[in-house]
């Protein structure tokens, strides 16, 4: 694995100027991904916050071959250039290894791309995709999406006087990819470059489809101060609500167990969405969403092998 | 390019060269501005690794400072700064 100096003696391909927000998660995600790669990479950006901000015409911060199309269609898109390069390559046209990413948010993923996305990890093309995982669909105002979690407040699942966020459980994506049996699937964070970096490098080194989901806190949608994106997505693993885990070729790994796992409530009360989940009259939903933390993290555990041969 | 160009100075077919939001400022948006102070830097470089908007300056693997243009001021540098107890990059209102 790579060390900081190494990284930092790779070309960064994602420049300053782009005009996400102060303090954002997805630029750091989509930096230590590239940073990661040894090879030329192509990216695929689904619509959304990343897509939008960084390519405001004429300016762009990809230095990277980048494609935009739709906000359903990343993984069919990043599908086709993949398909025409390995014709290319058959033929004798291309020599040199390429990897191919995919970014998407989560409302290109969970929602609007799944179908392109399942489609593409079905097909079994080279390639990883990321979704940067803010929990709704922040660059057009917060709206709910499949991944806001119970509870989260929202412009369309406002808390108020008859509900109190959102009223569903948030879909479990990374489990429906893992279904597709693929080689390999992990969970992971803005916030630990080592875990991510590590994640990414080991995608790129197995052919076939790869994805990451990666929690990436949103100043503005989750309400914390700017500074604060790294550690709120630590306290999400310390608390086990946003789990480090993998899954290759079927065989899962959790890469971090808490010594002393956190409640819920010390990564719900860091912001601004969960707010009203902590005044009275709320106590029996804030029990749930901590029984929930538990049960999914218990299923979670006990899906590892119980004894795990080799490193 | 500087500022919004009309549709005469854009290249034909949409061909944009990459990389070309580095020529834009970011900076101007700043209200707070981090300051380092080299001599408790150890290096480490988590400044550099976390940062959004590419504005850690690194030169041969080491951490120089700010690239003012781009840099929003955010403060996520400052927070994840290990040295203790007085952190190598500090946050002070902008001037």
């Amino acid at each position: 694995m790579a060390n900081l100096k190494e990284l930092a003696s790779r070309k960064e391909l994602l420049t300053g100027g782009h005009r996400m927000c102060p303090g954002c998660g997805a630029p750091i995600i989509v930096r230590q991904i590239l940073l990661a790669s040894k090879d030329p990479v192509v990216v695929v950006a689904a619509t959304g916050c990343l897509e939008v901000s960084t390519t405001i015409f004429p300016y762009t911060a990809w230095n990277v071959p980048y494609l935009h199309n739709a906000f359903e269609n990343a993984g069919a898109t990043l599908s086709g250039v993949e398909a025409a390069y390995s014709a290319f390559k058959k033929k004798g046209k291309i020599s040199q290894h390429v990897n191919f990413i995919a970014f998407g948010g989560d409302g290109g993923t969970y929602d609007i791309g799944l179908q392109s996305l399942s489609g593409a990890l079905e097909r079994g093309h080279d390639l990883l995709y990321v979704c940067y995982n803010n929990e709704a669909y922040m660059n057009t105002g917060v709206q709910r999406s499949g991944a806001t979690p119970k509870g989260a407040n929202t412009t369309t699942e406002p808390a108020g006087k008859v509900r109190q966020g959102k009223v569903e459980w948030r879909k479990d994506l990374t489990e429906i990819v893992a279904a597709h049996g693929i080689p390999y699937v992990a969970q992971s964070i803005a916030g630990n470059w080592a875990d991510l970096t590590k994640k990414a490098e080991k995608a790129f080194s197995i052919r076939g489809p790869k994805f990451m989901n990666v929690l990436q806190p949103c100043r503005l949608g989750w309400g914390y101060k700017p500074e604060d994106t790294l550690n709120i997505a630590r306290l999400a693993v310390e608390s086990c609500v946003w789990p480090l885990y993998e899954v290759e070729n079927g065989v899962y790994k959790v890469n971090s167990k808490p010594k002393a796992k956190k409640p819920a409530a010390d990564f719900l009360k860091t912001q601004e969405r969960f707010r009203h989940l902590f005044k009275p009259g709320n106590e029996q939903l804030l029990i749930e969403i901590q029984t929930e933390v538990d049960r999914r993290w218990e299923a979670l555990v006990a899906k590892e092998p119980a004894v795990r041969t080799g490193a | 390019m500087n500022g919004k160009p009309g549709w005469r100075e854009l290249a034909e077919g949409d061909v944009v060269p990459a990389g070309t939001a580095e020529q834009f400022e970011t900076g101007d948006w700043r209200t707070e501005r981090p300051t380092w102070h080299p001599e408790r830097c150890i290096q480490c470089l988590l400044c550099w690794i976390s940062c959004p908007d590419s504005a850690i300056v690194v030169k041969d693997q080491k951490m120089t400072g700010f690239n003012y243009h781009h840099c929003k001021g955010c403060g996520i540098c400052a927070k994840e700064c290990p040295v203790k107890p007085e952190k190598a990059i500090t946050m002070g209102p902008e001037r």
